[in-house]
């Protein structure tokens, strides 16, 4: 099976600054892709090497099984939707969406009946004699997919599409751009910073930093399996523990930390004396009262060193010992209730081997 | 509250209208008298078909009653209307050739990096800085000097052209750094190639720009003096010109009259620009 975008080995400088250091990807036709990563990442730099609006000083991009280094923009089989969504602000929403059409042999009817298919593939019907200056935000954003995507692209580039949008507007369209995608069948490229975004709407994702590929895999893969620091960072642990690993038995490894502390995690492929960083996710911490009885893998005294109250959920900051910290996360279904803990109590904080994440750096 | 020279003299907030009245009035008064006295009865006889407008006529300071005599001598000077003449062909061919030029001037300067594109963009733009008699003598050096060819509506129209576009270029490049360039970018990745992301984009969205280029290379051009004054031949006296000639023998009313019609002229061309505007919007 061709992939549907390719890219092997693509290097790109501008000046000093690099923000594609050779990397490689394949993707598969008709999958929701995510590039996820900082700003600054070279994330929209990788999009619109694919897009043909720069060129890579080295490497090879395939689309659809063609190389399309020379290829320049207009003639290449991608549509890319922009981050400031760059509607023609002269053309109505109709003239818009027709926009792409008029380059391809199409005749005046099928052209307006394309036009109609994407007013109601996004919901606009009705306001197609608009100006995009007449639309809200969310009218707009769907403008911008309507034109790209009534070309029919094999590959659809989204630059941070709902980086403008409010909250609740940013969580419904969500939802329709992924119902797009599915319904169209097109492959969507798809690159934010936003960690739900990606988490929620894509089939695979790349987390990208300073120009290169730390991990590629599926939402759940990179979320549970970190593979270093950064990504599980960014995957939102808070909980990061760094230390060597002083003894492997059988099933599990003691790994001694910073701060002093003996952790007990599942087994891995590093060898004693590797230097290796666990991390617990705040779901996963679950405290006790100081003096109870408890039966758990891992199991510390410990202080509460803040209390911050959320709403729905509280975050209990805990000092281990002088230089590391955990984060418990405690929702109403918790086994202690977060008014019960005061700053400067000690209790005890624990966590079961199986919600241990070691991460490689 | 400031205690300055304006609270002191408790002016407050009549001081604006006072100024604005007084900037209007400096303003317009020249203007206003002369359109009445273009109207002013002559004392005494004036013959109208003596085929010289600036005949000298004893210009008078009181008001001797309504007469269109001015005008009709205007209209019967087949020198002064041979100048209009040449005025409207050198402007009406020139300034469209500078808006093109200057035009395409812009889209380079603004995309294009090339050899050299620092100092061709700073001598462009300077040129509207060095005084006129400066480019009036350079130009004649050119033709006389360089070139050797003659004198006439050509060289007039190649200055015309010259200096025109340095404006257009500045009024069209301002406008395209406001411009966004994902626009074009996108119109590139839906399928349009350079020339049709041109047509169909740039230069949609620079039209008022050019509109606004082209209604100042209008007047720039029509009424230039200096420039013109070095570069004419016998022959080919542009109005301006034909006006100075005028006032050399001596203030005659018919100036009055002349000035009216420039005058009403540019009115009506601004009224109706901004009335083509009006009505774009609604």
């Amino acid at each position: 099976m061709t992939p549907s975008v390719q890219l092997k080995n693509v290097y790109k400088r501008f000046g000093e600054v690099v923000p594609v250091d050779n990397i490689s990807l394949q993707i598969i036709r008709g999958e929701f892709f995510s590039i996820l990563g900082p700003s600054g990442c070279g994330k929209t730099t990788t999009m619109r090497i694919i897009g043909g609006l720069e060129n890579p000083d080295e490497g090879d991009v395939f689309i659809s099984g063609k190389r399309v280094n020379d290829i320049p923009p207009y003639k290449r089989d991608c549509s890319i939707v922009f981050q400031n969504l760059a509607l023609f602000p002269h053309l109505t929403v109709n003239q818009n969406i027709a926009f792409g059409l008029q380059f391809k042999d199409l005749s005046k009817a099928d052209i307006s009946r394309s036009v109609s298919e994407m007013l109601d593939l996004v919901e606009l019907q009705g306001l197609g004699e608009r100006k995009p200056r007449q639309l809200s935000g969310g009218q707009q954003q769907r403008v911008a997919l309507a034109r790209s995507i009534v070309l029919k692209p094999e590959v659809l580039l989204l630059d941070e599409p709902l980086a403008s949008l409010d909250r609740k507007l940013r969580d419904s369209m969500r939802i329709e751009i992924r119902k797009i995608q599915k319904e169209t069948g097109i492959t969507f490229i798809y690159v934010t910073h936003d960690l739900e975004e990606a988490l929620s709407m894509s089939d695979h994702i790349a987390v990208m930093r300073d120009g290169r590929f730390l991990q590629i895999g599926t939402p759940v893969e990179i979320h549970d399996h970190p593979k270093t620091r950064f990504v599980a960072d960014f995957m939102g642990a808070t909980n990061i523990l760094s230390g060597r690993i002083v003894e492997k038995t059988g099933g599990s490894a003691a790994i001694l930390t910073e701060g002093g502390l003996s952790v007990t995690t599942p087994a891995n492929d590093r060898g004693v004396d590797d230097s290796i960083s666990i991390s617990i996710s705040p779901e996963a911490v679950e405290i006790r009262p100081g003096k109870a009885e408890w039966d758990i893998d891992n199991k510390f005294s410990a202080r509460i060193q803040e209390n911050v109250y959320l709403g729905d959920v509280s975050e209990i900051i805990i000092a281990l010992n002088p230089t590391e910290s955990i984060k418990a996360k405690l929702t109403r279904h918790s086994k202690m209730r977060s008014s019960e803990l005061k700053v400067g109590d000690e209790i005890q904080v624990g966590w079961s081997n199986a919600d241990i994440n070691s991460v490689a750096d | 509250m400031k205690r300055n020279i304006f609270s002191r003299l408790a002016l407050g907030n009549k001081l604006l209208p006072i100024f604005v009245i007084l900037v209007f009035t400096v303003t317009y008064a020249p203007l206003i008298v002369m359109m009445i006295y273009s109207f002013n009865s002559p004392g005494h006889d004036v013959q109208i078909e003596s085929g010289y407008a600036h005949e000298y006529v004893r210009a008078s300071e009181k008001w001797n009653g309504f007469s269109p005599v001015w005008y009709k001598r205007i209209l019967s000077d087949k020198h002064l209307l041979r100048a209009l003449v040449v005025s409207v062909i050198v402007t009406f061919t020139a300034v469209p050739v500078s808006i093109v030029i200057g035009t395409m001037t812009a889209f380079a300067l603004y995309r294009f990096k090339f050899w050299g594109k620092w100092i061709f963009e700073q001598t462009l733009l300077s040129t509207l800085l060095i005084p006129e008699v400066v480019i009036g003598i350079s130009l004649l050096l050119f033709f006389v000097g360089f070139l050797q060819i003659k004198l006439g509506i050509r060289t007039i129209f190649i200055s015309h052209v010259a200096f025109t576009i340095p404006l257009v270029t500045l009024v069209v490049i301002a406008r395209m750094q406001r411009m966004d360039p994902t626009l074009e970018e996108a119109a590139m990745d839906l399928g349009a190639d350079e020339i049709a992301t041109f047509r169909k984009v740039t230069l949609p969205l620079l039209m008022p720009a050019i509109l606004a280029a082209t209604l100042l290379a209008f007047p720039w051009s029509f009424n230039d003096f200096v420039i013109s004054y070095f570069v004419a031949g016998p022959g080919s006296t542009t109005l301006p010109i034909y006006i100075y000639s005028m006032l050399k023998v001596g203030v005659s009313p018919v100036v009055n009259a002349l000035g009216t019609v420039i005058v009403m002229f540019s009115i009506i061309l601004v009224l109706g620009a901004s009335l083509m505007q009006r009505l774009r919007k609604s």
